[in-house]
């Protein structure tokens, strides 16, 4: 037979489950967060239109500014200086990226939450949105800095640790995140 | 600062983070429906798993996406739907990461309720919900992505862009509506 290499089921399946395990016991966490405030997600069904995107959005915030910063360290251009020019624009774009969207959220979510159910306010539901959007959008920075200043000491390819960690760790981050500003607005 | 960068880095994300956007505004559409918040109540239990749910499919998805996109440009399989035996493997181990998954998942948040002594739906529901909504969407995953990817670098475009974007989008679109279905089948039949 061929040389099937990393090709086996048996393989993939035995890389990969301990990882997704070990990942939806983190995420538990999330979900409890979710479950203890059933009651104002249940009665504010507007705040349930924005979850998926909480869960989602952080990690690709994360895997973006991650993959660059994993570029340049392979490149040999990065030097985690404080006075570093181009970390900072990187950091300026993922900031105006997440503002982006996260407004266009706010304004959705509004308009989506009006035909599935009672509306909460246009202005509670858009600053709730930018707020825990750009929140978790710096938490991603933070995050993805340090894993890469870790593998790096390490000697690990921030490829094959960084991007995973980080966007899973902002990932479980989103909805911890939402739930804290949004019971702090209402 | 460097203008240039900040503008070359916010074109080159804002139209995949757009496309995440749309789908999971229509996830969140779908969770925030009258029907969900119904089954949201009726099967304690079901909120807590949610988080786990959506993003473990990203995770398997994501990585069956990648292997395909990397497995082409290294030559070691070929765009075409024929059985071919590594495409084949990945396949299979992509529904056993993606099924086994979704039922421990199902089992782990019942056995979080139980633990802490609050109110949760049966066991047999929670994991009848998760196996069902697992396996429907492993299917249209894998297949979906067999076809976007294989047809995506026929065409010249490079897979390893749109892997990314292809996942969490179907992962979002049919993750919540399979959720649902799954939801009405186990009420039916439990």
């Amino acid at each position: 037979m061929s040389d099937l290499g990393s090709w086996r089921t048996r393989t993939i399946v035995a890389t990969m489950f301990p990882l997704l395990l070990v990942l939806s016991v983190l995420e538990m966490g999330s979900g409890f967060v979710l479950e203890s405030l059933e009651a104002t997600y249940l009665d504010n069904p507007t705040l349930l239109v924005l979850v998926p995107v909480m869960i989602g959005m952080g990690g690709n915030l994360g895997a973006i500014f991650s993959a660059r910063l994993s570029t340049r360290l392979h490149l040999g251009t990065l030097s985690f200086d404080p006075r570093d020019e181009t970390l900072w624009a990187n950091v300026a774009a993922v900031m105006l990226l997440a503002a982006t969207v996260f407004s266009a959220l706010g304004v959705a979510a509004w308009v989506v939450g009006r035909t599935v159910a009672e509306p909460m306010p246009l202005v509670e539901l858009f600053v709730i949105s930018v707020v825990s959007g750009l929140l978790l959008a710096a938490l991603a920075v933070v995050i993805s800095v340090a894993a890469t200043y870790v593998s790096y000491r390490r000697g690990l390819d921030p490829d094959d640790t960084t991007i995973p960690v980080v966007t899973n760790v902002c990932d479980i981050l989103g909805v911890v995140v939402l739930s804290v500003v949004a019971t702090a607005v209402l | 600062m460097d203008g240039e960068e900040i503008r070359r880095v916010y074109r080159e994300s804002i139209g995949v983070l757009s496309v995440s956007l749309l789908g999971g505004l229509f996830a969140g559409g779908v969770l925030g429906s009258e029907a969900m918040r119904a089954a949201f109540r009726q099967y304690p239990g079901l909120l807590l798993l949610l988080p786990a749910f959506l993003a473990t499919r990203g995770n398997v998805y994501g990585a069956f996406g990648a292997r395909l996109s990397s497995g082409l440009h290294q030559g070691l399989i070929e765009p075409e739907l024929t059985y071919d035996e590594r495409l084949a493997n990945a396949v299979v181990a992509s529904f056993v990461n993606g099924i086994g998954i979704s039922v421990v998942i199902g089992a782990l948040s019942w056995g979080v309720l139980r633990a802490l002594g609050r109110e949760s739906a049966r066991l047999v529901e929670l994991v009848g919900i998760t196996l069902v909504s697992g396996l429907l969407t492993s299917v249209v995953l894998v297949v979906g992505l067999l076809l976007l990817v294989f047809g995506s670098y026929e065409l010249g475009l490079d897979p390893d862009n749109l892997v990314g974007p292809i996942v969490t989008t179907l992962g979002d679109i049919f993750g919540v509506v399979f959720l649902y279905v799954a939801v009405v089948i186990v009420g039916v039949m439990l």
